[in-house]
């Protein structure tokens, strides 16, 4: 019989990847000298479990390499090797190593074998430093298939004679006898002497012991595996037979030695790496519960289909049903949505490391603080939210955090805090990026701003302004480019990708305090809450999230900037009014502002009025792409269908505003840009 | 009735392995991931077998097997503890424990089955 076991390494590569983050976390909770026993324990037990696995799944090469990091974890389990920083950097490493190597096997691509080898050397030279008892050990116990010369010489003489308690493990020595008996030719003979008088013999205890002469050409290890299990629970001598002739006996070899490397998995399907999701059972119960009722609902309604003419009674119930189906298909969408969403700590989780190694390469002291790692949020924008959360914090301990002296002179502690916390706040998800550091400097960010001419000499700004030129394609205050932050990805990147995910980045700083980035994320990608506007004939929806408000239109605050470019008066601010009907050029019912609504909406820091016939209702919809069932569109960022059955495009703010900037000449944007204190 | 074997390993790929294996050989197979999750189905029902992961978080398979040995119906039940070669130790821990014997990691599926008919004759 034959199984192949390729089907389980999907599993094995999951929890191998999970054990892997278990493994670097705990190391990093590990406290140089004074190690606790848990938490090494812990470390070990994931690595034991990677190498029995792979092992088992015949990933030799996995398996080879984590034996070492094993056997180093075991001594210092055992005490019997002290934990040193060098080693915990050296695990660590390896926890990296590991990774990459399960990654490269997963997707069948190919191995790094000298980054592998090296640090196997490594993990070597480490283990061979100091007292490694253990390593003897080892060597002694795999050394159990080296060759004992010790042929066999026609068969054995065995005196078996068991304790008393060699039952109360679960053993039994007729399944012994019997294993010899498929060894070879068995002649058994019992000794029941030591069986006690009727009244003192305990039925647990085991009384008999055998003489059994084997005919075999096995040798003595082959039937010294035999009794391996009972070895501490009784009496046992093999001696070789003195035959004279030739044996006959059947020539049988069953026994295989358990524990060979067995080369398995050369067959391992080219699995591509699959994009699984781990739901917690609880969630999907809910789900069938959910999908439970909707059939109720249905066959409820049912009922109802037969019905000739609909009294008072039978409307009642259906509308009864109706408005249970209305329920039961939110709840179910909701649900649903939740199988997609994962707790945040899985894009935390990489952070702890991050802090510890730039922290050491740049000389600084930082303690990092995760809260609200339970948050959840949906897996496609966890997956993209990391790379921008990464180029944040590394900004943070460059830029934001001082080194050690400074800090010091400044009266502040020596060690730098940054603080990562999630929460939800609305539909919205936030994650904010705290540090005490220095702040940001808004003289050095001005002036460079003006000598990149992004601001004009004379332009007045706020501190919100200056603060958010970081965010601008280009800019960089760093006189000299780090290795750590400077990667050539600027915040503009990180600004665009948030935006990607329809979300936003603010920053609000104070000199000598420090620095709070603040992302804010809608909790999925899938729907989106929107406000449905009409022009014309064609509704539109608004993203609720950028709408700061909506109004009618007093003529007397619309002023012309110049020519085409209108501009709305609201409360000291300048808003340029932005008329949608233009842009998509269709026929409305009135161009006249003062007869339909205006739309305030932000994006980018920018308020825009958008002028539409008129405000229809809010509600939920489901994003349909727009480019792959037709083709990207500037200004409109997807489609959805509504109630009635008909399309509704959706909005795209940020685009539409650049359609907005392109129809303008640029100069009278500047003035727009620049403060507001236009006209 | 069919044999019941109860599985106890905190390796969900190893457990998936070791259910196949055995269900595809006609055992009724159950499975636990930790020490403390295999004593209460033992306690729940009757298992013919019991094989059992020796390093697991909550209970290891040492104090389970101890804990199984002070049950009525697990004094003479076969247990076998699925250890490292590098866990040599252990062995005699868990045979002093009341272990049966143990399947040496790493294994393949027929070397288990071998195994497991041996000890249920």
């Amino acid at each position: 019989m034959s199984i192949d076991i390729s089907q389980f390494l999907q599993t094995f590569y999951e929890e191998s990847f999970e054990g892997l983050d278990i493994m670097e976390s705990e190391l990093l909770n590990l406290n140089v000298g004074s190690a606790d026993k848990e938490t090494i324990n812990t470390i070990f037990r994931a690595a034991h479990s990677i190498k029995g696995g792979s092992g088992t799944f015949g990933l030799s090469s996995v398996a080879d390499y984590t034996h070492v990091l094993e056997t180093l974890l075991d001594e210092m389990r055992d005490g019997k090797r002290d934990v040193s920083q060098y080693s915990v950097d050296l695990m660590l490493q390896s926890v990296d190593v590991l990774r990459e190597m399960l990654s490269a096997l997963q997707s069948s691509e190919d191995l790094e074998h000298d980054r592998i080898a090296s640090s196997h050397k490594q993990l070597t030279d480490l283990l061979s430093e100091g007292s490694s008892s253990s390593n003897e050990i080892d060597e002694s116990v795999s050394s159990v298939e080296g060759n004992k010369e010790n042929q066999s010489n026609g068969g054995w003489l065995i005196d078996f004679t068991p304790f008393p308690n060699l039952m109360k493990t679960g053993n039994d020595p007729v399944r012994i006898i019997r294993e010899l008996d498929e060894l070879g030719d068995l002649k058994i003979e019992l000794d029941d002497e030591k069986i006690p008088s009727t009244d003192e013999i305990d039925p647990e205890n085991c009384y008999l012991s055998w003489k059994l002469t084997l005919q075999t050409e096995a040798d003595e290890e082959t039937i010294k595996d035999v009794f391996a299990w009972v070895d501490d629970e009784c009496d046992l001598k093999i001696t070789p037979l003195v035959v004279s002739g030739e044996y006959t006996g059947p020539d049988r070899r069953d026994s295989q030695p358990v524990g060979q490397d067995r080369q398995i998995a050369n067959r391992r399907s080219a699995s591509k790496e699959q994009s699984s999701i781990r739901v917690g059972t609880d969630k999907v119960d809910d789900l069938i519960n959910m999908v439970g009722e909707l059939v109720i609902t249905q066959s409820m309604l049912h009922q109802l289909h037969d019905v000739e003419e609909f009294n008072q009674h039978t409307l009642e119930r259906l509308q009864d049903g109706l408005a249970q189906l209305e329920q039961h298909t939110r709840e179910l969408q909701e649900n649903v949505m939740r199988i997609r969403m994962m707790p945040i700590s899985f894009a935390f989780q990489r952070f702890p490391r991050l802090v510890r190694d730039l922290s050491n390469q740049l000389g600084k002291s930082i303690e990092l603080k995760l809260t609200g790692e339970q948050t959840e949020l949906d897996k496609t924008v966890m997956e993209k939210i990391g790379d921008p959360l990464v180029h944040l914090v590394r900004n943070s301990l460059d830029h934001g955090i001082e080194m050690p002296d400074v800090r010091s002179e400044a009266g502040k502690p020596e060690t730098g805090t940054i603080e990562l916390n999630a929460f939800h706040q609305g539909g919205n998800i936030v994650i904010e990026i705290k540090d005490d550091g220095a702040g940001l400097n808004t003289n050095k960010i001005l002036q460079k701003a003006k000598d990149n001419g992004l601001v004009k000499e004379t332009d007045t700004l706020t501190k919100e302004q200056i603060n958010d030129l970081i965010f601008q394609p280009g800019f960089s205050t760093a006189d000299v480019v780090s290795d750590v932050s400077g990667r050539g990805v600027g915040m503009d990147v990180v600004r665009r990708n948030i935006r990607a995910l329809n979300g936003t980045v603010d920053v609000s700083s104070s000199p000598g305090v420090g620095s709070v980035f603040t992302i804010r994320l809608p909790l999925t990608l899938a729907i989106l809450d929107g406000q449905l506007v009409r022009v014309g004939n064609e509704t539109y929806v608004v993203p609720l999230i950028s709408i700061i408000e909506s109004l009618q239109v007093k003529s007397e605050f619309v002023n012309a900037v110049t020519g085409s470019a209108e501009v709305y008066k609201l409360r000291n601010e300048y808003i340029p009014i932005l008329r949608l009907y233009e842009v998509f050029d269709i026929e409305p019912d009135t161009k006249n502002l003062t007869k339909g609504m205006l739309v305030v909406v932000e994006s980018e820091g920018q308020k825009i009025a958008i002028f539409v016939d008129e405000l229809l209702s809010q509600q939920q919809v489901v994003i349909k792409s727009l480019e792959t069932n037709f083709k990207k569109i500037d200004g409109l960022s997807g489609a959805t269908i509504l109630g009635d059955g008909t399309v509704a495009l959706i909005a795209d703010i940020v685009g539409l505003y650049h359609l907005y900037q392109k129809n303008i000449v640029p100069s009278e944007l500047k003035v727009i840009h620049g403060g507001g204190v236009a006209a | 009735m069919a044999t019941r074997i109860l599985a106890v390993d905190d390796s969900a790929s190893m457990r998936q392995m070791v259910t196949f294996t055995l269900k595809g050989a006609g055992y009724d197979v159950e499975e636990a991931a930790d020490g403390q999750q295999a004593l209460d189905k033992a306690k729940g029902g009757k298992f013919d077998l019991v094989l059992s992961d020796v390093n697991m978080p909550v209970m290891d398979g040492i104090t389970l097997i101890k804990e199984l040995r002070t049950l009525s119906n697990y004094k003479f039940t076969p247990i076998l503890m699925l250890t490292t070669e590098s866990t040599g130790d252990k062995k005699s821990e868990g045979k002093t424990a009341g272990a049966t014997g143990w399947i040496v990691k790493p294994f393949n599926p027929d070397q288990l089955l071998t195994t497991i008919k041996k000890v249920l004759g």
